[in-house]
């Protein structure tokens, strides 16, 4: 597999609230619950849990790193019958204090080796075409 | 490529069938009637249109009496859009969750 296999998305946000109080709401099940999916989190390194989806997905996570009030790391992927479905990525929260708030940051590095294979050829002459569709996206919701 | 990112390929290809899908898209269920309207073409184009939209999965119909309705799939546009952007997007709308729960809580 080559780097230009993996694939990242970083997603940063300030929010108005002090990182002790954000890492509760990325720690515990019940909150975890309110904002991201049901699970079975535990802040253990090791631990194995489950992030069930509305649409019925499951994500089959493993943490990996915590650091209370800092970093938080966990395994995230999924296995789908359809290859082009199949992800295995690793998502990762780092808090830094702002002033009264904190900035969160999330960066999930993952690879889809199909998806490129599906995609290579399509995506030169589908520029375009995805450039309309992913404006599209962003005026829903 | 997959025969079924072939297939959305080829239908979204046609500028008509893309307006359509967008519309659908952006401004929920519609008949076929309020379609055409918009679509500037026949009300058997908009008709013939949406059935390749359907059969590719990309829309729904719902018959309600002598109207169908028609809505968009979006979910069927999945295996098209880059998994960053669309990744991104998973965690912005998260997020926003996330300050709404934050707003609740206590200190």
């Amino acid at each position: 597999m080559s780097t230009s296999d993996i694939r990242t998305v970083v997603v940063e946000r300030e929010i108005a609230h002090p990182p002790e109080k954000l890492w509760r709401a990325l720690t515990r099940p019940h909150l975890i619950a309110e904002w991201l999916m049901a699970n079975d989190f535990l802040p253990d390194v090791g631990h194995r849990f489950q992030l069930r989806g509305e649409w019925g997905g499951v994500l089959d996570c493993e943490v990996l790193e915590v650091e209370p009030g800092e970093t938080l790391s966990y395994t995230w992927n999924h296995a789908s019958a359809d290859a082009a479905f199949n992800l295995e990525s690793v998502v990762t929260f780092t808090l830094t204090p702002v002033g009264k708030g904190t900035l969160l940051r999330m960066e999930q590095t993952g690879f889809r080796p199909e998806q490129k294979q599906a995609f290579g050829g399509a995506r030169m002459g589908w520029q375009q075409f995805f450039g309309k569709l992913e404006q599209l996206l962003e005026r829903l919701d | 490529m997959p025969d079924r990112q072939n297939i959305l390929f080829k239908t979204l290809a046609d500028p008509t069938r893309r307006a359509l899908f967008e519309r659908l898209c952006r401004d929920g269920e519609q008949t076929v009637v309020a379609l055409t309207a918009l679509a500037g073409v026949s009300q058997p184009a908009v008709s013939k249109h949406l059935a390749v939209l359907k059969a590719a999965g990309l829309v729904v119909d719902r018959p309600e009496g002598r109207l169908t309705h028609y809505s968009a799939r979006r979910s069927a546009l999945a295996p098209l859009v880059d998994w960053t952007s669309r990744m991104a997007g998973f965690w912005e709308s998260r997020f926003d969750k996330l300050e709404n729960l934050l707003a609740r809580m206590d200190q």
